[in-house]
């Protein structure tokens, strides 16, 4: 093979000797990112699968797929039909621009119409996103000597997921610094992190910049236009005022809604997740477990009612397809290395999250949307979980052998 | 004392500081700094408070019985915050409303207690009051570099006096909102101590644990 001698050649410049030896990172980030590694581990405990970290890594890239298509479509149907309903002449911007000169236009009925304005609105966070992500994960690799992972193309794939698309790019380049530094590189890097960097990147902006994060205005990226999240309206007018609104269980199932970039579509998300737990990376129990708690919490705020609340009322199916619920399930509560470690511990720490959820969703009037604070809340308890189930079962054989 | 008398002003403000290499006084660290001239008045008042504690203490370190020692530093210390307290009402009546109770919670401020039980209590009067001068001025330092990001990037100004345009008033700049909350303080301070680690290895721990190599052949 021609590619493996040309990396064979050079390999000797990058090696320890070698005069490239302080980039040693980034010549192995490039090779094993073609080839599997051809090194193997020795020393004690073994794992012996197929699937190493960069496998695994890019199966989650590809789960994502369908939400990131269904995301760009959305994001242009949304745009456009805003454009469409406000009447718009002359569209102000370089990507209107763009699409008037190629002669595509803004019809919302029209899906490759749809899909090009939502690639524009898409490509923009996700290149800063790997840019500035991207420098900082290899600044820190080549300074401590570490091997660069694709870690960080999940972490700025669902990172850009997550965010609406009209946040301004310094602060999804900001956010995803944050995110980065503070919720991983100080921890060690990819595997020693407690906390999901990209949701640590998301509350960050989340809390600093609340004006381009939440509210009506900043779902759709067209100027002047106000739509709030399904969420939001059910919030404050109740389940009468999404008919009102012309949300219907359909479409928030489909996605067709307001939202952040790829979190709309439960059918796209589930494609995904049904990919992970299929490839076995995603632990069913997490899933199961987390829906069991929010179907839990919901049906009885359901029984229990309130007069003024109207989130009481909301029934679990609407919660599941509402927000980012779907999105947080599948690509959020499953990721190995922040979730629950022991059997037991993934139903646990599942269900907090879906318990959390709802809680923060039902009661707290400031924050409409709660599974973001929830995961994070999850990621903090999940080493504690696991240290009580380790501990159970130790004091349960302790008295079987005593 | 080995120690000159400009090592034990100086080495609190970098080699030994209080709160990024003893981390202690952290809570109002976290609770005062979202602005810079609240900032400016406790570590003034810290500073105050430390110093004449450690004088009046070390004055009297060898009549005060062992068993009940810290009772009479605690005495010593509440009445010199009390002192601090009045005087603030007295002339800084706004900054002492938005300092409330942060002023009173001086006297549990752990480096106070820790130069009163590490230091005055076997030295001299004269380099205790320099050692208490010197950790507040280490405890100043952080608070006010704190103070100053907090305040620069939460809202654009220092001192109230507004440097960053803010957009809301036609300028470019969005403060950061999160630096006004609490929980900022800790990123900021965290991030401190990672730099003044960074900048001097000496200060940084030994771990805890030491990870195996697991590195394979070919």
């Amino acid at each position: 093979m021609g590619l493996r001698n040309q990396f064979d050649k050079y390999a000797p410049l990058f090696e320890k000797g070698g005069k490239y030896e302080k980039y040693y990172p980034i010549y192995e980030m490039v090779d094993t990112l073609v080839y599997t590694p051809k090194t193997v581990t020795s020393a004690a405990p073994h794992a012996r699968d197929h699937a190493d970290l960069k496998r695994v890594m890019t199966y989650v890239v590809l789960a994502t797929i369908p939400a990131i298509l269904f995301g760009l479509y959305n994001t242009g149907y949304q745009t456009n039909s805003a454009i469409a309903a406000m009447g718009l002449d002359v569209v102000p911007g370089w990507r209107a621009w763009i699409l008037s000169t190629l002669g595509i236009g803004f019809n919302p009925d029209s899906i490759f119409a749809n899909v090009v304005h939502g690639l524009l609105y898409f490509l923009p966070i996700y290149i800063t996103t790997l840019a500035v992500g991207g420098v900082i994960e290899v600044t820190f690799a080549t300074v401590r000597g570490h091997e660069v992972n694709e870690g960080f193309f999940v972490s700025s794939m669902l990172y850009t997921l997550i965010l609406p698309a009209s946040t301004p790019l310094w602060q999804v380049g900001l956010g995803i610094a944050f995110g980065v530094i503070i919720g991983k590189e100080v921890f060690g890097g990819t595997g020693k992190n407690f906390l999901n960097p990209a949701l640590v990147g998301r509350a960050f902006l989340y809390f600093a910049y609340p004006a381009s994060m939440s509210g009506d205005t900043v779902w759709t990226p067209v100027d002047g236009f106000s739509g709030a999240t399904a969420l939001g309206v059910a919030a404050a007018e109740g389940l009468q005022g999404l008919a009102a609104q012309g949300i219907t269980w359909t479409s928030s199932f489909l996605g067709t809604i307001q939202g952040s970039i790829g979190e709309t579509s439960v059918v796209a998300i589930a494609i995904g997740g049904v990919f992970l737990v299929a490839a076995r990376i995603a632990n069913y129990r997490l899933i199961l477990g987390c829906l069991i708690g929010m179907i839990g919490l919901s049906t009885l705020f359901n029984i229990v009612g309130s007069d003024t609340n109207p989130m009481f009322a909301m029934p679990w199916y609407w919660h599941l397809v509402t927000g980012g619920f779907m999105f947080g399930l599948v690509f959020m509560v499953t990721e190995p290395v922040t979730a629950a470690m022991t059997n037991k511990g993934r139903w646990i720490y599942g269900a907090l999250i879906g318990v959390m959820c709802i809680l923060i969703r039902v009661v707290n009037p400031a924050f409409p949307e709660g599974m973001m604070l929830a995961i994070l809340f999850g990621n903090i308890f999940a080493p504690l979980i696991d240290y009580y189930v380790v501990k159970a079962n130790i004091s349960r054989r302790m008295k079987r052998h005593a | 004392m080995a120690e000159s008398k400009k090592e034990m002003l100086l080495d609190p403000l970098v080699d030994n500081n209080p709160i990024t290499l003893q981390v202690l006084g952290i809570c109002s660290a976290l609770a005062v700094t979202s602005s810079l001239q609240v900032a400016m008045v406790m570590a003034l008042a810290v500073t105050s408070v430390t110093a004449l504690s450690n004088f009046f203490i070390s004055c009297i370190r060898n009549q005060i019985p062992s068993s009940i020692r810290i009772i009479v530093q605690m005495v010593i210390i509440a009445s010199l915050v009390i002192l601090v307290d009045q005087i603030l009402k007295a002339y800084l009546y706004e900054i002492s409303k938005t300092l409330s109770v942060f002023v009173g919670l001086i006297i549990t401020n752990c480096i106070v207690m820790g130069r009163a039980e590490a230091f005055a209590m076997k030295n001299p009067p004269i380099p205790s009051f320099i050692d208490g001068i010197g950790n507040g001025l280490g405890y100043s330092l952080i608070l006010l570099l704190v103070g100053v990001i907090r305040e620069l990037f939460g809202t654009g100004s220092l001192f109230g006096v507004q440097i960053l345009q803010t957009v809301n008033n036609g300028g470019w700049y969005v403060p950061n909102g999160l630096l006004l909350l609490p929980p900022s303080a800790f990123f900021v301070i965290g991030l401190l101590i990672w730099a003044f680690r960074t900048w001097k290895p000496a200060q940084v721990e030994a771990r805890d644990f030491k990870i195996m190599e697991a590195e394979g052949g070919h």
